[in-house]
């Protein structure tokens, strides 16, 4: 039986299924940002899936740029739980709501 | 074979550490299961021959960003945050009950009914015969990619700002003997 490319799609959808589910159940947004992280891998096994099945290196490519912003995004995301959770300790992502008008 | 084997055992780590992610109480734990995942990728991206990419994937990845996340966690403390150990509100778990069985249904339906990419014909060889695949991936980024890599770089050079004065501000007005911010090595990490 020989693995192809459709399992690792079916793989990939599964990690982007656990990772959005994980993203709307939990409250910590320390997890939810591990919950994103989740999502994105599961992109990048697809992308990588199709890089190798079309014999197309740009999916290779989309990879590394996708590593590249979830860096920036994770940097950022997390100065901005430090910053707020300095100030206010027992702050949940349902208390996040200062920009509201 | 061998190939059957090497799935199969990755796929499982991959779906029991990203379990684990969302279950798990402790968000150290969580954060040690993210590892797991994505280690399991890195072996799926081997096993696809994007060698150049699992290597990125253990040091970027593992490396840098799960450290980030478990650094932060100690900073602000496990134990001493209430809403770390929270339990989800009624609305979530019905958002995210119609959300999961949805996009099962949603894959299982796919499954079943465009069976060619499942059960279709197995992948060709390596990309361009011969020619490493970080050869390729770098040719592809330096010249038809060469424009979305700088303004990656400027993305990198915003968050680097935007971590500094993030952590700056905070310890300006709370701490006016402004002690280094440990955020600002969040910056210099990516």
């Amino acid at each position: 039986m020989d693995v192809t490319t459709g399992w690792y799609l079916v793989l990939g959808a599964l990690l982007f299924i656990i990772g959005g589910v994980g993203l709307l159940i939990r409250r910590n947004p320390l997890v939810m940002l591990m919950c994103v992280e989740l999502m994105l891998n599961g992109v990048n096994l697809t992308f990588v899936a199709f890089s190798r099945r079309l014999g197309d290196i740009a999916g290779q490519t989309v990879v590394f740029f996708v590593l590249v912003v979830a860096a920036a995004e994770v940097v950022v995301g997390l100065g901005l739980i430090v910053s707020i959770m300095r100030r206010r300790p027992d702050v949940t992502a349902d208390d996040l709501n200062l920009l509201k008008g | 074979m061998i190939d059957l084997a090497v799935f199969a055992v990755a796929a499982l780590v991959c779906l029991t550490g990203a379990l684990g992610v969302i279950l798990a109480r402790n968000p150290v734990h969580s954060a040690l299961m993210l590892v797991m995942t994505l280690f399991g990728i890195a072996v799926l991206f081997v096993q696809q021959e994007a060698h150049f990419l699992a290597a990125v994937q253990v040091i970027v990845y593992a490396g840098a960003i799960v450290v980030l996340f478990l650094f932060v966690i100690m900073l602000l403390g496990v134990d001493s945050h209430k809403s770390l150990s929270l339990g989800s509100l009624r609305s979530q778990v019905i958002a995210a009950t119609v959300f999961g069985v949805g996009s099962l249904a949603l894959l299982g339906t796919l499954i079943v009914a465009v069976d060619q990419p499942v059960t279709g014909e197995s992948p060709g060889g390596p990309l361009v015969a011969g020619t490493p695949d970080i050869t390729s991936l770098a040719r592809s980024l330096f010249s038809d990619y060469v424009y979305a890599f700088e303004l990656t770089s400027v993305l990198l050079v915003i968050a680097v700002i935007g971590a500094v004065v993030l952590a700056r501000r905070s310890a300006w007005e709370e701490l006016p003997a402004a002690e280094p911010d440990p955020s600002d090595s969040t910056g210099e990490e990516s």
